[in-house]
């Protein structure tokens, strides 16, 4: 649906790589283009009319990714680089001041590498211990496995909403609630899960979330950092300069702005940040209840059409976002996608960032195909077309 | 060489590569290549006798492009001094960065003549010779 709002599309191109970026609506690229074209000044510096306009487009956009997540307060939404900083800025400006050795993390083998490398970091720094909680015969969390993963030293439970190579989703609501009784705070990469779910941090009851802009519509280089205020208080700054201080004279008198400047060293990415709040603006008026729909939809369309074929394997039958992985039964990934490419056909290959997976999936590689509510099932009839022909594949792969 | 008959060396190498074993005598030395941007991940092994390559093997996963060019590869080189294989060696790179080569020389290495407008398919046929060469740097 809602293909003409996507200059990408037409292209002579069919995007099935939504996992890793997204196209850009023309109301995204036109709102970052006027800001550009008609009122580039800097933010926080409301001397002149321009700079009033940046002040107040930058921080309406911040009002529309609160309540697009539903957080209490507006000093609650951080904007950062995307979810990989928003993550870092959790481990090491939060968790780093305050766990000490002996103090244990719960992650899984199948999170993004930004919710891994973090967390292996500070157990290097502070000697604190990351563990995995097991996963079940598909590879997905259950809350009884959380249960049993938790023991008196645990601290923190980090996990990816829906994740990226299985594209699994998380019960995070009765995660938080069994977490918190035991006094053990979560953190939610919800990278894969806000372009495509509402998500409701209040209801939810998580203690941080990070997001990114470019996998929902909106422009690279942006992304949001959640946390409940009274921790976000409490939080680091991980960068130190212009835009976040009140007053300094010595090292000894350093005073900082409240939150959420406080964390937003150093002339923010404004552009970023306007042409994510008009991407949330645009999925709004598309509904994420629909857009969620449609991808459950278009994901039953494509697995009954690939499970036609026999030597392709599906490694995630069960899972219910628009992920799906899967490998062409003796061809390596890398060949399928670059033969998919000779057609315009975009799917990704190779491991996606989740390298402790292959312990665990026991693959090394695959393919993914990754939907979003752009996607329609000409697109899906395409590739099955294409992968319906193993000669073929065999034929053109080089 | 025309594209059939590319094709035809590719998939004969990448169905049935040279020496995709670990080395069963002693004296080889090890090298590991792997490419940043996908998973393609090759170790070499290379026994040198009198400056001269006795023997190369492999093993790991990579695509067609990788696994056919490290045949291709070790055919090639197996039994040339260290610095014919460096001259092999800056002959295919040459060839895949599109500029002047000795087609002789190369032989069914050239397969590969066109790789340089498959973008990124250039570092998989490539990527054996990155890992030998940094073997092959040890002897100068």
């Amino acid at each position: 649906m809602n293909i003409e709002d996507f200059p990408m599309l037409k292209k002579d191109i069919i995007y099935l790589d939504n996992g890793a970026t997204t196209l850009k609506p023309k109301c995204v690229i036109d709102k970052i283009n006027d800001y550009y074209e008609n009122y580039s000044a800097n933010a926080h510096r409301g001397d002149y009319d321009i700079s009033f306009k940046v002040d107040q487009e930058y921080e309406n956009a911040r009002e529309l990714a609160r309540k697009f997540i539903n957080a209490k307060y507006k000093e609650e939404v951080v904007f950062t680089s995307g979810a990989t900083q928003g993550l870092n800025m959790i481990a090491f400006g939060f968790f780093g001041k305050f766990l000490e050795a002996g103090d244990e993390i719960l992650i899984t083998q199948s999170e993004h590498a930004s919710n891994v490398l973090p967390w292996f970091i500070l157990q290097k720094k502070l000697g604190v211990v990351v563990r995995y909680i097991p996963l079940d015969s598909n590879h997905y969390v259950t809350i009884e496995s959380v249960r049993d993963a938790i023991t008196p030293h645990t601290k923190v439970i980090s996990l990816a909403g829906i994740t990226n190579v299985l594209g699994d989703e998380r019960p995070m609501k009765e995660i938080c609630k069994l977490a918190h009784e035991k006094n053990v705070f979560v953190v939610m990469d919800a990278a894969q899960s806000v372009p495509h779910r509402k998500i409701d941090v209040q209801d939810f009851d998580v203690d941080f979330l990070a997001f990114s802009g470019h996998k929902m519509c909106g422009p690279t280089g942006i992304g949001v950092l959640y946390g409940k205020k009274e921790l976000l208080e409490e939080m680091e700054p991980q960068n130190y300069g212009g835009g976040m201080n009140e007053s300094f004279d010595s090292a000894d008198e350093i005073y900082l702005k409240d939150l959420p400047t406080r964390l937003e060293a150093g002339t923010p990415n404004i552009a970023g940040a306007i042409g994510l709040g008009e991407a949330i603006k645009y999925l709004d008026g598309i509904g994420m209840e629909h857009i969620c729909e449609y991808e459950k939809n278009l994901r039953k369309y494509a697995i009954d059409k690939l499970l036609e074929i026999p030597y392709i394997d599906i490694l995630n039958l069960e899972s219910d976002s628009g992920i799906i992985s899967f490998n062409v039964d003796g061809v390596f990934a890398q060949d399928v996608a670059y033969y998919l490419n000779k057609y315009n056909l975009c799917v990704r290959a190779g491991n996606h960032c989740a390298k402790i997976l292959k312990k665990e999936v026991g693959v090394q590689n695959s393919l993914r195909v990754s939907l979003y509510f752009y996607n329609t099932e000409s697109d899906i009839d395409a590739l099955v077309e294409l992968l319906r022909n193993k000669d073929k594949i065999m034929e053109e792969m080089i | 060489m025309d594209i059939e008959q590319k094709r035809k060396i590719i998939m004969e190498h990448y169905s049935n590569p040279k020496n995709r074993k670990l080395p069963d005598k002693e004296g080889y030395e090890k090298v590991n290549t792997a490419n940043s941007s996908c998973v393609d991940n090759l170790d070499i092994y290379v026994k040198i006798t009198d400056n001269r390559i006795e023997d190369i093997t492999f093993m790991g996963e990579a695509c067609a492009i990788s696994i056919s060019s490290t045949s291709i590869m070790i055919n090639n080189l197996i039994g040339k001094t260290i610095s014919e294989a460096q001259e092999f060696i800056t002959q295919f790179e040459n060839m895949v960065e599109e500029s002047f080569y000795d087609k002789k020389l190369l032989g069914d290495a050239n397969a590969y003549f066109d790789i340089a407008s498959q973008g990124h398919r250039k570092t998989c046929a490539l990527l054996p010779y990155i890992g030998i060469k940094k073997i092959l740097e040890n002897y100068k």
